[in-house]
């Protein structure tokens, strides 16, 4: 029974979510809208490369970083928009009281709209992808994909993301209007640590101790050898040293790490949730409003 | 005995000022989200040049770029959506009903984050300055200033000119705000010179007066920046007069305008729509 009313709770909460997502505008706008932002972020990137490199980018690198760029699209957006409907809930709509007052499981609730945005999101990153194959020649070959592997590695990096996301929502409980902050800012951390677009090689040594305890620095390197394992190839061919620093890792290996410091994050989030919400309800903050 | 307008709208100014910068010092925790965690962002960035063994000054140009990010996100956050924000709230009615210019009221918010975003862009250029040993090459500092001074004054006043338009707007305040964030940080030119994006996109971007005014900085800090301009300092800095002045014009009549739109539809206290 208590699965039936879980279920029901996701569907509905997703439909919600998807509410107020998308119905604020016609469904063309909001497509173009749900286009123009991730095409625009990522020719950040290509004319940064395309200023240095003078205008080639059929290369491994390129597809590398491309591709990376394109896949943390997930890191930022999900990560914010699982924060996003706590703060906005309780500053913006003034429901979260109503929300914990209602007889159902708030994880599930908060589950439910990140699933629109998951999908929103993905329909950003294949536009994206769509992009890059057709417009600057980053090498997807989809045959060459292993999907064996994307398909398992895609389920966990998304679900240790959305906990994140709980966390931080967790931590907005107990600060004023830091919510983009909070998002944007551990989105940021992933972006550097976790060699998102460039190899974690290049970073201090210090810093790449850290890269090897944050899962989305393994999510990265699966995905990428799931969706270009050409360029993958090639790049530490043409590098002649172990460019990505985990050139020596077999798949396995990879998932196996993925899933155990995913498994970390998922308890320490649900940790840091539990003992934010422990304090907002002492301190009065889950209806405060901040907005100064 | 009654107030003079221009002590009364001071003192406008001053009110709405207050609450962001004592509000600052009483949610301390804003430093560390809203300063430190967005570096990470920009050493992404600074990474991804030095991997591909850029010049030096590129870096440069990423950091002064990432220090200017805040600026916009200010007015994106907390000038263009305010109203909106505002009204959704409650405030905007006692806003309308003060003896007071509304322009006041929003220099005033611009006053009071001003103050904390030119803390989040100085920690930016220091922490650039050091984790990736950034040289700036300081010429002419007076020009500096005044080009800093002019483009902050256009931006406020553009960033007044979309308050008056968000004004009417619901949900898609938010919308159009998340949609300013990187195609603009694209469009401008933050992390890299405006001008690869070829004259004509540059010249249309130029509307947003952070376009130029990071690209006379640039050309003013480092040593190579005039290589990589699009115009010259001066051509930029008078442009930029133009949009100081265009702009707080469009503010003032966009804001009567939209004020009276909004009591004739009856939405100015409309909410959650």
């Amino acid at each position: 029974m208590a699965v039936i009313n879980d279920l029901r709770l996701l569907k509905n909460s997703a439909w919600l979510g998807w509410q107020m997502e998308a119905n604020w505008t016609d469904p063309f706008l909001f497509a173009t809208y749900s286009i123009v932002k991730p095409i625009a972020g990522t020719l950040i990137l290509v004319f940064m490369y395309l200023v240095i490199t003078g205008g080639e980018t059929a290369n491994d690198f390129f597809s590398y970083m491309y591709v990376g760029n394109a896949l943390y699209m997930f890191v930022a957006e999900v990560l914010f928009g699982v924060t996003w409907v706590i703060h906005d809930d309780r500053e913006h709509y003034m429901t979260l009281k109503h929300v914990y007052m209602a007889p159902m499981n708030f994880y599930v609730y908060i589950l439910g709209r990140s699933a629109i945005k998951i999908a929103i999101t993905s329909f950003g990153v294949l536009v994206t992808l769509a992009f890059g194959v057709l417009a600057l020649g980053v090498g997807i070959n989809l045959g060459a994909v292993d999907w064996l592997l994307l398909a398992p590695s895609l389920v966990v990096g998304l679900l240790c993301i959305c906990i994140l996301g709980l966390a931080m929502g967790g931590v907005s409980f107990l600060t004023a209007k830091h919510s983009i902050g909070i998002n944007e800012g551990l989105a940021g951390v992933f972006y550097v640590m976790s060699g998102v677009v460039f190899p974690i090689t290049i970073l201090p040594s210090w810093a790449q101790t850290i890269s090897k305890f944050l899962p989305v620095t393994y999510w990265m390197e699966v995905v990428r050898r799931a969706v270009v394992p050409e360029a993958m190839d090639g790049l530490a061919a043409s590098s002649g040293y172990d460019v990505t620093g985990m050139g020596d890792m077999s798949d396995l290996t990879l998932m196996v790490l993925l899933l155990v410091s995913a498994g970390v994050f998922f308890v320490m989030s649900i940790g840091v949730f539990r003992v934010a919400d422990n304090i907002a309800r002492k301190k009065g903050k889950v209806d405060w409003t901040t907005a100064y | 005995m009654s107030e003079s307008p221009l002590k009364s709208n001071l003192r406008a100014i001053r009110g709405r000022a207050y609450p962001r910068l004592i509000g600052s010092t009483r949610e301390p925790s804003w430093f560390f989200f809203d300063v430190v965690l967005p570096l990470f962002t920009i050493a992404g960035y600074a990474y991804v040049y030095r991997f591909l063994e850029a010049d030096a000054e590129f870096i440069g140009y990423v950091v002064l770029g990432g220090a200017m990010t805040a600026f916009w996100l200010n007015i994106l956050w907390s000038m263009a959506s305010q109203l909106y924000w505002e009204k959704e709230i409650g405030n905007l009615s006692l806003y309308l009903m003060a003896p007071t210019s509304r322009m006041s009221i929003l220099a005033g918010m611009a006053v009071g984050g001003l103050v904390e975003t030119t803390i989040q862009a100085t920690a930016t250029v220091v922490v650039g300055v050091i984790a990736f040993d950034v040289i700036f090459s300081l010429g002419s500092p007076v020009t500096l200033i005044v080009v800093f001074a002019v483009t902050m004054i256009a931006l406020y006043g553009m960033g007044m000119m979309f308050a008056s338009l968000y004004l009417l707007l619901g949900r898609e305040a938010y919308h159009l705000s998340s949609l300013m964030m990187e195609p603009v940080y694209f469009a401008t030119g933050f992390y890299f010179p405006v001008r690869s994006l070829g004259f004509w996109a540059a010249a249309g971007a130029s509307i947003i007066p952070i376009t130029l005014g990071l690209d006379a900085m640039r050309q003013l800090i480092f040593p190579v920046g005039a290589d990589d301009a699009f115009l010259s300092v001066n051509t930029e800095i008078a442009v930029l007069c133009v949009l100081c002045v265009v702009f707080m014009v469009l503010a003032r009549y966009a804001l009567r305008y939209m004020e009276h739109l909004g009591k004739t539809t009856g939405r100015l206290t409309l909410r959650w729509q």
